[in-house]
């Protein structure tokens, strides 16, 4: 493998607390190596002037699978006057919020995201997931299967079983090839197929005679028993209404008092995602205000819980959730076309498009949170910067947010083009604040803090020797003063180099390879639990619409390239 | 007005993407530059100049260019797509998309169109001597942003699906349409001089359908009012006044619901 040393770069490495140093930063054989372990014949890099990080990672985002499918196949206008011709080696790509798979492998090379994580797997059909994984090139990808609405865990967690339900996790991490536990509004999904919600956190699932708060807590003690790199995942009951702040508040309490057990060095033990979508005051759409602060206070004092943001980009996009319900709610409110899918035994999806209007009060609103959320981090470590694409918006308008998170100036001017500035200013903190995040932030918020979170630190998300050898250089330098905003969202979107592994794969913002993709997965080894292998073959029997046999995603069709991390709870 | 004309000499074997023959394309270039603009046969890029035979230089701007398209052309689609000012006139009949997406200028078909002509129109004018296919002055496939301005008039019949999640501007057609006229509409105008067949106005929020003629069958979301008199292109006469759709949900004005119209003539 080609040897490179990237020479005289500002490197940013929140992971060995590098602040801008300039430094060079060595890769050999696919790793990163010390800068006197690779030969003459290295090929130099020159970073002058320019910002070195290692490569960003996804935590959250709707990038494979049957739902983001639905949406392709139903909004031909997302891809009208879209598609770029192959060249070369890269393929036909399209789409603007549901690109293509391969669309989707590029952008994110192209702006220095090196691995992604597919927020939410319908475990029924992981064989697609996986499927549209395989076809994503150059970003390593892992996918999270979801459990909040499974009838297994309800059951075994009504009885608070939480051996049985760690079996079963761990049966179907391996089943579906999957990386976390996912809960979307937990028990509120499954209540929906009786035409209900669960809106709080207490509100019984009919049926289930469970609660929400009963299932989050259970699957805390599952993660935990089992050990899993990354903690649970959640997206909370009450989506999208005004007032949820207050739901909100009672899932995060619901993470007090438990600690994190692994061997990943991961300090959470629950993961709140697109935050802005759950930070909401009011009670109606006209007194409809951020709660930023209140969320934020209780964040930053509480250091088992991490977070990420889910910024609104201001644009025409589709919303997608394995929380049926609520995009029912969103349809009745906007009256774009609705597409909804119930998953058998486990989950259920809802599609909905969606236009964040800088013309409507309540758009800029939600774009003022989630950049409030991002500024009032005390610790950038824990939370994480995502558009829970292409919920608030495409994942492309990445190097946007950046640019509002970083200037004050660009911030104000978006605020001074709203059309209901005054009102937006008044419901919102962002107007006072002056707070820029730096570059060291930056890389907190999208390598180190991530990579820590999901357990993956050891990989990926630093540039210490030993780790793979994602790297990024920008041409953006952090000793010139920014002119123009602009240029750092110009800077963000087109890398001038990143490596993937060790391979270059984009050079001056094009794609250059296709790199050598991988899919990770979590294999955690449980004590043999007949009564769960039994309870799986009955359901199957008696309910699933395939066999176990037809289930399973295996082998190299759906996997190609695994890497699987091993958890080991049998003793 | 400069006039460029280009006149088929070799026909492709397959149906050739010619999104550049509009004005707004050929604006401020030389007959043989023209000649050098891009179309698609099939997965093939190559160049208008191929098929076509290109005569005269464009104007210095869109609207001082008039272009004509002579010979056969009924395996060419996208003629005039995105004109946004000039004249385009087609001699005979032509394939899918004509007009498409057109914002302002004059276009006029003297022959047939296929499918999809003034998809997503904004302004200009589309006339068609001959006949149109189906989704005349239709949404983009899945867009609710249908034809928001402009006028398109049919001389002869229109095919099914005229008008779909159609915002405003107007449509008249000479003869006959087929079924579904102004399907999920929210505002526009249709009018059928011809007879009608069934389901106009399915899901109507807004807009108006007119009919000369007859209809086959009836909507049942459309409620009675009244009869009126109206005077349409110069002709004055009485019609049934309809509203609806009324399955489907509906602005308030002033406390009151505002539905589509339906006149048929009586």
């Amino acid at each position: 493998m080609a040897e490179y040393i990237i020479k005289n770069g500002h490197v940013f490495d929140p992971l060995q607390g590098i602040k801008g140093d300039k430094a060079d930063v060595a890769i050999k054989d696919g790793k990163i190596v010390k800068d006197n372990q690779v030969s003459s014949k290295a090929k130099t890099i020159d970073a002058k002037g320019k910002t070195v990080m290692a490569g960003a990672i996804e935590i959250h985002a709707h990038i494979a699978g049957p739902k983001v499918n639905i949406g392709r196949i139903y909004r031909p206008e997302d891809k009208l006057f879209t598609y770029t011709p192959k060249k070369g080696n890269i393929r036909m790509a399209g789409g603007t919020s549901i690109p293509t798979t391969f669309k989707t492998g590029y952008e994110y090379a192209k702006m220095g995201y090196t691995t992604a994580m597919e927020a939410a797997m319908p475990p029924l059909f992981s064989r697609h997931v996986h499927e549209e994984i395989r076809d994503t090139p150059i970003i390593d990808e892992g996918a999270f299967p979801v459990f909040g609405n499974n009838w297994f865990v309800m059951e075994y967690l009504k009885n608070n079983e939480i051996e049985n339900t760690s079996a079963y996790c761990a049966w179907l991490l391996r089943a579906t090839k999957g990386y976390a536990i996912k809960l979307v509004n937990p028990g509120g999904t499954e209540a929906w197929a009786w035409g209900l919600n669960c809106l709080s956190v207490n509100d019984p699932v009919p049926y289930f005679d469970i609660t929400p708060a009963e299932i989050i807590k259970g699957l805390i003690e599952a993660n935990e028993y089992l050990g899993l790199p990354h903690s649970i995942h959640i997206h909370p009951n009450n989506l999208g209404n005004p007032g949820n702040y207050t739901t909100t508040l009672d899932t995060l309490k619901l993470a007090e008092g438990y600690k994190a057990k692994n061997k990943f060095g991961r300090d959470q033990v629950m993961h709140l995602t697109h935050t802005q979508f759950h930070s909401y005051g009011g009670d109606n759409w006209a007194n409809f205000e951020s709660k930023s602060k209140e969320i934020m206070d209780y964040v930053n004092k509480t250091k088992n819980i991490t977070i990420d943001t889910g910024n609104v980009t201001l644009d025409e996009t589709t919303t997608m959730t394995a929380d049926g319900p609520f995009e029912h709610h969103l349809t009745e409110l906007n009256h774009l076309k609705w597409a909804n899918v119930d998953v058998e035994l486990e989950t259920a999806a809802g599609v909905v498009p969606y236009i964040y209007s800088p013309d409507i009060k309540v758009c800029a609103i939600q774009w003022a949170i989630g950049l409030e959320l991002a500024l009032m981090a005390k610790d950038a470590s824990r939370c994480f910067i995502t558009t829970d694409h292409p919920n608030a918006g495409p994942f492309t308008r990445y190097p946007r947010v950046i640019k509002w998170l970083m200037s004050a100036k660009a911030r104000e001017a978006q605020i001074k083009a709203f059309k209901n500035s005054d009102k937006v200013i008044a419901a919102t903190h962002i107007a006072g604040m002056d707070r820029e995040i730096s570059l060291y932030e930056l890389a907190q918020m999208t390598r180190a803090g991530p990579a820590k979170s999901l357990g993956l630190a050891s990989m990926c998300g630093g540039l210490k020797p030993g780790m793979d050898a994602d790297v990024v250089v920008y041409d953006f330098s952090p000793d010139k003063p920014v002119a123009n905003p602009d240029q750092i969202e110009a800077a963000f979107s087109r890398a001038a180099h990143v490596f993937k592994s060790g391979v270059e794969v984009v050079t001056n913002g094009e794609v250059v390879n296709n790199g050598n993709k991988r899919t990770i997965w979590v294999n955690a080894k449980v004590k043999e639990n007949p009564q769960v292998m039994r309870d799986i073959q009955e359901k199957f029997l008696k309910y699933y619409s395939v066999s176990q046999a037809n289930y399973e995603a295996l082998g190299h069709h759906f996997i190609p390239n695994p890497y699987a991390i091993e958890v080991d709870a049998s003793q | 007005m400069e006039t460029v004309t280009i006149t088929m000499k070799n026909q492709p074997a397959l149906y050739l993407e010619a999104d550049n023959v509009a004005p707004d394309k050929f604006a401020g270039k030389t007959a043989p530059q023209i000649a050098e603009l891009h179309v698609y046969e099939g997965n093939t890029t190559s160049t208008l100049g191929k098929y076509f035979e290109v005569a005269g230089n464009a104007g210095a701007t869109a609207a001082d260019t008039r272009i004509v398209v002579k010979g056969d052309v009924k395996k060419v689609k996208y003629l005039g797509m995105k004109m946004s000012a000039g004249e385009l006139v087609v001699e005979g009949s032509t394939d899918l998309y004509a007009g498409a997406w057109m914002s302002g200028g004059t276009m006029l078909v003297k022959g047939n169109v296929e499918a999809f002509a003034a998809t997503g129109m904004k302004g200009g004018e589309l006339i068609i001597e001959g006949n149109a296919g189906n989704y005349l002055g239709s949404a983009y496939r899945g867009d609710w942003r249908g034809v928001s301005g402009g006028k398109i008039l049919v001389k002869g019949n229109a095919g099914s699906d005229v008008g779909q999640y159609m915002l405003g501007g107007e449509i008249v057609i000479n003869g006959n349409a087929d079924v579904h006229v102004m399907t999920h509409a929210e505002g526009g105008k249709v009018t059928i001089k011809g007879n009608a067949k069934s389901k106009l106005g399915g899901q109507l929020v807004d807009g108006t359908i007119i009919v000369f003629g007859t209809i086959d069958v009836m909507m049942p979301g459309f409620k009675f009012v009244d009869n009126v008199e109206l005077e349409v292109d110069g002709t004055k006469a009485k019609f049934a006044h309809f509203i609806g759709d009324t399955g489907e949900r509906h602005k308030k004005r002033k406390g009151q619901l505002i539905y589509g119209n339906l006149y048929k003539k009586i």
